[in-house]
């Protein structure tokens, strides 16, 4: 935790021109994110907590303050393609199998034939979706569809993973299940994940740290370190040490509300 | 095969409405000739029969009424007259024939494929262009919406004169006018499907730091085929119009245009509606074609057809 961030972020501002005025997205964010953590964003829509992910990612420019990502620029990190991004749909494409599109980044990134056939097993293992390579993907159900679209964002290793609310169009129960999956497979890969959501259980849950963040302009509110051990049985949601967390998001959630 | 049988009820509403109208539209020479063959007709003599129309004469004859299914020159033929026209033209003629409708079929036909692959082929290129440059964007999609108002009737003798001036005849100009017509569509299209992929698809191409060109042959090209093939359909009908619409302002002596100009001129329904009705069989056979391929291009891909 001491060495140098992985990303981290100074003053960061970013006004959107709209037809309606200037809108503020990103007002002064500071956050230090160190290797390994796995961070989630939360906040209420138009806190900014997608487009501060989008900024790490190099698909917004700030018109203010600094941000780097492994000590580069965000666009030169995204050149050395040095972090996988998962969207809210899985996006995968319909004319590609499931392994064809866990291959599309190998094949834009030039990989050998070998090696893009032995990545694309090990990350469908790494999802569970060993076996379905062959599938297209209208034959997977929507949680099934996520989780390869993970793993196409793992395919070629990047140390950071960003991830847009990836588990929102999807029930509960699928819900509980892949967040499971995805400590399992942050542990086993000792990646830095950045995570947006609005779900405060789903953030609890996952997160070694927690960004609140509230709209108008959008910014942060809070940062929670969680206590919460790396191995996290489901029913950890019972414990009082959860539970005391996910009062304090919602109090940072609810003040930054009253003063917006 | 739920789906026959509205498809053979239309059929059949189709037939008999065109068997029942044979009878008014072809009363009047139907009478004339029966006089001439020593029938006694009324009224009696043929100024008094045009003040009928042709249902009334009908209701003065009714003993005529099969006579109007087998005039040698009728005003509107039955369809086993069209039926056994077709027949003799196609399957009892040597296709080299010049009364073959195989041979007429084939020479529209080989201008129609080649107009549609050079529509074709142009209509991509157009909508490459226009996707991929700002300035093509902006100029091209007018040149081509209006290229489309003005009536093909109109152009194409212009079209057939000039190439014919510089000395360029035959099946080329015809399939000048086919890919003028046929290039549209595929335009229209596949400017569609190459816009089709969303910004989140393009953004996770940029996190990957993709060239342009990887866009477009990963994601902007397979998306597109959906629409090709709709534009396809459109485009091959578009062609075989062309082609036929270029025989006939210019005399040509071959293609089911020549044909339907010829039976107009010498007063051969049978023949011009022979050549109708092959010239329909013909592209309903190519749209058909296309969607086959299209089903099976698609379900390779993995995709439903739409």
């Amino acid at each position: 935790m001491s060495s140098v961030p992985v990303i981290s972020a100074n003053g960061l501002n970013l006004t959107f021109q709209t037809n309606d005025g200037p809108v503020h997205a990103l007002k002064d964010v500071n956050l230090d994110i160190a290797k390994g953590d796995f961070v989630s964003f939360i906040g209420p829509s138009g806190c900014g907590k997608t487009t501060f992910l989008r900024c790490i990612a190099g698909l917004e420019k700030p018109t203010g303050g600094e941000i780097t990502v492994n000590g580069m620029t965000p666009d030169e990190a995204r050149r050395a393609r040095a972090y996988g991004y998962v969207f809210q749909a899985a996006g995968l494409y319909p004319w590609r199998t499931i392994g064809g599109n866990i291959r599309l980044p190998l094949e834009i990134m030039g990989f050998s034939e070998v090696e893009k056939k032995e990545r694309v097993m090990r990350v469908l293992e790494l999802v569970d979706l060993a076996g379905f390579e062959k599938k297209y993907p209208w034959q997977l159900s929507g949680g099934m569809q996520q989780r390869a679209s993970i793993a196409r964002a793992l395919a070629f290793d990047a140390d950071i993973l960003l991830m847009d609310e990836p588990f929102g169009a999807l029930d509960e129960i699928v819900r509980d299940h892949l967040n499971e999956q995805l400590l399992d497979l942050w542990a086993r890969t000792e990646k830095t994940i950045g995570f947006v959501t609005h779900s405060i259980p789903e953030a609890v849950y996952l997160s070694t740290k927690i960004v609140v963040m509230s709209p108008r302009p959008g910014r942060i509110t809070d940062v929670i370190d969680s206590p919460l051990p790396k191995e996290r049985p489901l029913d950890i949601r019972d414990t009082p040490e959860f539970i005391e967390i996910a009062h304090r998001v919602r109090d940072g959630l609810r003040a930054g509300h009253v003063d917006a | 095969m739920k789906s026959v049988l509205p498809i053979v009820t239309v059929v059949a509403a189709i037939l008999g409405f065109w068997v029942l109208a044979v009878i008014p539209m072809n009363m009047h020479l139907t009478t004339d000739q029966a006089q001439r063959d020593g029938l006694v007709v009324t009224p009696e003599t043929p100024a008094e029969r045009q003040a009928y129309s042709g249902l009334g004469l009908t209701l003065q004859n009714t003993s005529l009424i099969s006579r109007t299914y087998t005039l040698e020159r009728p005003r509107l033929p039955s369809p086993h007259q069209v039926g056994a026209e077709m027949w003799e033209t196609v399957f009892e003629r040597r296709v080299t024939s010049r009364r073959s409708l195989v041979y007429h079929g084939w020479v529209t036909l080989s201008a129609t494929l080649v107009g549609f692959a050079i529509g074709t082929g142009l209509g991509i290129l157009l909508a490459v262009g226009i996707v991929y440059n700002k300035a093509m964007d902006m100029s091209v999609m007018p040149w081509a919406i209006a290229s489309q108002t003005i009536p093909i009737l109109a152009l194409a003798p212009m079209i057939i004169v000039m190439l014919g001036s510089i000395g360029i005849q035959g099946l080329f100009p015809k399939a000048v006018i086919s890919a003028y017509l046929s290039f549209f569509p595929v335009v229209v299209g596949m400017v569609k499907g190459l816009r089709s992929p969303d910004a989140m698809q393009t953004d996770l191409l940029h996190t990957y730091n993709a060239s342009p060109a990887q866009g477009f042959w990963k994601l902007r090209l397979p998306a597109s085929v959906p629409y090709l093939f709709a534009s396809l359909k459109i485009g091959i009908s578009a062609s075989l119009v062309g082609a036929i619409v270029a025989e006939l302002p210019t005399g040509a002596r071959a293609g089911f245009g020549a044909r339907m100009l010829v039976g107009d001129q010498y007063g051969q329904p049978l023949v011009t509606w022979a050549a109708l009705f092959a010239a329909a069989i013909t592209a309903a056979a190519l749209v058909g074609f296309f969607s086959l391929i299209e089903r099976l291009t698609l379900r390779r891909m993995g995709m439903h057809a739409a």
